[in-house]
């Protein structure tokens, strides 16, 4: 079960794509997997031929457990390290405190490395902060592990993210709690059973909701939940600073206006798009703005794999990545944008789509806001924000005018960079959107 | 033979933004603002109904076909 996303601890196998003896290629979309935030299309990251699925549709997983067993399709049985990581003696099994902290969120260069290593991160206590699994970690759990061959099922017992913040609210233990949602898993039900506490009443997160029953609002609710919990680290972790900045957007409308007019409606391009490709190029001049910290360090990542938020119908939002946005033209980058709203809003996105977002855009401009202050995406170290277009009086060599204006704001990770960098960013946003026809 | 344009807009908007209900929207008012839609659920909707009825909307004939009285208006009168 791969992590798709900061935020993600667990998953529901959906659907198998793919069948034993099949041969899948590196990239593939083999299973449909469902998270607290959508539906979201799982793709191999190795060549190979199914050996064994093991696990079945409908099953909840934590993250790190092995989902299928692959073969490099030779006649020797190779086990491959991605899909079959060896399983912890009963010795080493996780502390149930460890299980209900809640989940230990690691960096998405971390769960790279414990792939490659065939560990489960399931099975490694982080020793970083707040209990985050470092690369030290992995790579001592990849030597010390036992030769024990893979195993399906859970490390503990199923048990929904409400429930376990319950059961970490209230002190339970649920290792000790018999669960009477689907599959035995534990409820928040179960958890305020076993300690005769009533459901809270305070805030609407907790208690009170039926989550046996995966309805629209238990749905909404995870996702709020998920959400809630990733913001809240961001806010606890990140020494956010914010910068903005106001655009002339002349230029670029005026281009886009032309564009267009010869255009046929499939292939219009919007500004939402010519927006994204200049956040993507300004990365080239400020890089400490794309990447991920983590263990206590900046990792700058080589792509620009653009993370933008889409508010998703019913409530809630993700955050998809348009991977070398800066590579692609405005048209790719445009055809991009539409399919991936598309998928997000039908909850068909890939799972790569939703790991690895490298600096994230949001865009709140169709909701009528001159600005955005956003909330860091950890463990990226940068927002960038847009409002919409209004026209006002700019003054502009001396002469006023009346001009579309829009409001660029970027909220920055001051542990790597100061407002000075984080400004030579914005500044090279805003020369890139007076230059439309460089986009 | 009239087009019946707002049935063709119900279809694609079903399809666009499927929770949208066309009978709750003020016919005189901003379709966008009514139904929550942004610029590319605009734009899809503007797609699907040139796939449905052969009419391009231009960007610089939006202003007609802000409302849904507008672009039902707008529909009739250019499909052929």
């Amino acid at each position: 079960m791969p992590s798709l996303g900061a935020d993600m601890d667990e998953g529901t196998l959906v659907e198998w794509l793919v069948a034993p003896g099949d041969r899948v290629h590196r990239g593939e979309v083999v299973a449909v997997v469902d998270t607290a935030k959508s539906a979201i299309e799982v793709e191999v990251f190795q060549d190979g031929v199914v050996e064994e699925l093991l696990v079945r549709p409908g099953t909840t997983v934590p993250v790190g457990a092995p989902l299928a067993r692959l073969t490099d399709g030779a006649a020797e049985t190779a086990e491959a390290p991605a899909e079959s990581p060896a399983s912890p003696p009963a010795t080493e099994a996780l502390p149930a405190e460890a299980a209900l902290g809640g989940p230990v969120v690691t960096s998405p260069i971390v769960r790279h490395l414990a792939h490659e290593q065939g560990v489960e991160l399931a099975d490694v206590r982080g020793t970083g902060p707040q209990g985050a699994i470092t690369r030290a970690d992995v790579e001592a759990r990849a030597e010390s592990r036992s030769t024990g061959r893979a195993v399906q099922g859970t490390v503990r017992p199923a048990s929904s993210p409400l429930a376990r913040r319950r059961a970490a609210e209230l002190g339970v233990d649920l290792a000790g709690v018999r669960g009477s949602g689907p599959d035995g898993a534990v409820t928040v039900a179960d958890v305020e059973a076993a300690t005769g506490a009533a459901p809270a009443g305070t805030g609407p997160a907790a208690g009170a909701v039926p989550v046996t029953r995966a309805s629209a609002a238990t749905k909404a609710l995870a996702m709020r939940e998920a959400i809630g919990a990733l913001m809240a680290r961001s806010k606890r972790e990140i020494p956010h600073y914010y910068l903005s900045t106001t655009v002339d957007l002349s230029a670029a409308l005026a281009r886009l206006r032309s564009d267009n007019a010869t255009r046929s409606v499939s292939e219009r391009v919007l500004p939402a798009a010519l927006l994204l490709k200049a956040t993507a190029v300004a990365v080239r001049s400020v890089p400490e703005v794309n990447g991920f910290y983590v263990d206590g360090a900046f990792r700058p990542s080589a792509g620009v794999h653009l993370g933008v938020a889409i508010a998703l119908r019913g409530g809630g939002l993700v955050a998809p990545a348009i991977h070398d946005a800066d590579t692609l033209t405005l048209e790719e980058l445009m055809a991009a944008l539409k399919d991936l709203v598309a998928r997000a809003r039908a909850g068909r996105l890939r799972g790569s789509e939703m790991a690895d977002p490298t600096i994230t855009v949001t865009n709140l401009g169709d909701q009528g806001v001159e600005a955005v202050h956003g909330v860091i995406y950890p463990p990226q170290v940068a927002l960038v924000g847009f409002g919409k277009v209004v026209e006002r009086p700019w003054a502009v060599d001396g002469l006023l005018g009346v001009r579309p204006l829009l409001t660029a704001t970027l909220a920055a990770d001051h542990r790597v960079t100061d407002g000075h960098r984080g400004g030579l960013f914005l500044a090279a946003v805003e020369a890139l959107l007076q230059r439309p026809e460089e986009l | 033979m009239t087009l019946d344009a707002r049935a063709v807009v119900a279809r694609v908007l079903a399809q666009v933004a499927p929770e949208a209900e066309l009978d709750q929207v003020d016919a005189g008012a901003d379709l966008r603002t009514e139904l929550d839609l942004d610029s590319i659920d605009f734009l899809n909707l503007i797609e699907g109904l040139k796939e449905e009825t052969g009419v391009d909307v231009p960007e610089s004939d939006y202003a007609e076909v802000r409302s849904l009285n507008g672009l039902v208006a707008y529909l009739v009168a250019r499909a052929a």
